[in-house]
């Protein structure tokens, strides 16, 4: 039988990562092969998180993960992929500062571990409150989405990475449930993966009920906050379930106004229908920390746009007169 | 008048789902139903999620309509609190 494999590429990032995705095989959810690049490996926490994802529900003995060369390798192990797939990784390192800026691999369960992290993850990232405010946001309402939707026995898999060079922070959230076909399937007949993506980004669009304005619980918006404060943050937003990927694209910093879409197809973005189907839903985000827009501003324009897309929804379901 | 401190029940950052549909459930719906008026005190709150917000008040708007903004109050609200509040209290009105 064929194993699962996996590939640790020299680089994958939100931009490139189209290419990492289509290397997947997954073939025999009960055996993983890692594999990687043999110089250096430079990858999004979107990787680490999906393959820590992935390599949870094998058990560690049904795991071959190749023994790393690339120089970059304690990177790996510092994120903590080997321990979250219960391995060796035989890669002695002397321990640098215990908070640099990152968040290694947490699988979160339940409210208190979501609220642990919520936590930690300003120190760990060493954030100021004002940056802090719409990582905290994407954090809570991804890692609830999990619980609330996906039905993922492991819960939600994240970590995040503060790259200097670029001032930015990034993020990877996953999760290996039902994915988002099935939870919007359950209000709305889509015909694909790639369908039910737009519909989720769509504000006041839930799978959980038709009505407009949600329920009690669910209002259909976290979506379209998360994908709205990467556009304004000018910044790269992937979310990949069934075979399907839509990615925001990085807006120019030459544009002034950066405008909001309810519908995410009229947003630069780029999308792919033919991917190995994740059984799941994958969510990377890069958010800038400087030059860095107020958020509550960013409410000012979400506000608009969900209004405006409310107003639609209802519009879109009048009767209409009927002249004989 | 009946007032609701969220700080010692949600933390500095009100985004736990659970808490807000609790608060609602078992503090401001039998405030309402015996006719007392609700104030919300975010002292404290440095921040919410519109899924917080929404969990808090929107079944409210839907099950005793708008007039029920009448009767709630929101106070020591920070700029982010504000507008989430907004957000929230617009688009059920408008859904309604």
């Amino acid at each position: 039988m064929i194993n699962m494999k996996i590939h640790l590429p020299n680089s994958a990032f939100l931009g490139n990562i189209d290419a990492f995705l289509r290397s997947f095989d997954m073939s025999d959810p009960t055996k993983l092969e890692i594999t990687a690049n043999k110089k250096w490996i430079s990858i999004h926490p979107l990787v680490l998180a999906m393959v820590a994802a992935l390599g949870s529900s094998v058990s560690p003995e049904n795991i071959d993960f190749e023994k790393l060369e690339a120089k970059s390798k304690h990177y790996i192990e510092r994120m903590g992929l080997f321990k979250m797939l219960g391995l060796e990784s035989g890669i002695t390192m002397i321990e640098h500062e215990p908070a640099g800026r990152f968040v290694p691999l947490a699988k979160i369960t339940n409210t208190a571990e979501l609220s642990s992290i919520i936590t930690e993850i300003v120190p760990l990232l060493h954030l100021s409150p004002a940056q802090a405010e719409p990582i905290k946001y994407i954090l809570s309402e991804l890692v609830r989405n999990v619980f609330e939707h996906s039905l993922a026995k492991d819960g939600a898999f994240m970590c995040a990475q503060y790259y200097a060079n670029s001032s930015t922070i990034r993020i990877g959230i996953v999760d290996t449930g039902v994915g988002i076909k099935k939870t919007i399937d359950a209000s709305y007949s889509t015909g694909s993966d790639l369908e039910a993506i737009r519909l989720a980004l769509t504000p006041g669009i839930t799978g959980t009920t038709k009505r407009i304005g949600g329920t009690e619980y669910n209002a259909g918006a976290g979506l379209f906050f998360i994908k709205s404060i990467a556009k304004v943050s000018r910044n790269f937003f992937v979310i990949y379930s069934g075979n399907a990927m839509y990615k925001l694209l990085r807006s120019s910093r030459a544009t002034k106004n950066i405008r909001l879409y309810s519908d995410p197809f009229d947003d630069r973005h780029s999308i792919c229908n033919d991917l190995p189907s994740w059984r799941g839903t994958a969510v990377g985000i890069d958010i800038a920390l400087e030059p860095r827009q107020e958020f509550s501003l960013l409410l000012d324009h979400i506000r608009k746009i969900y209004m405006n897309a409310i107003s639609e929804q209802k519009k879109s379901r009048y009767r209409k007169a009927r002249f004989i | 008048m009946i007032s609701i401190k969220l700080f010692p029940m949600v933390g500095e950052f009100a985004e736990n789902k659970d808490a807000a549909k609790e608060i609602r459930l078992l503090q401001i719906v039998p405030a309402l139903d015996g006719k007392e008026e609700v104030v919300l005190d975010f002292e404290g709150v440095n921040s919410a999620t519109q899924s917080f917000i929404h969990a808090l008040i929107s079944d409210l708007i839907r099950k005793y309509g708008n007039e029920v903004l009448d009767r709630i109050s929101f106070q020591h609200c920070n700029e982010t609190v504000r507008k989430i509040i907004g957000i929230v209290v617009d688009y059920m009105q408008e859904a309604e």
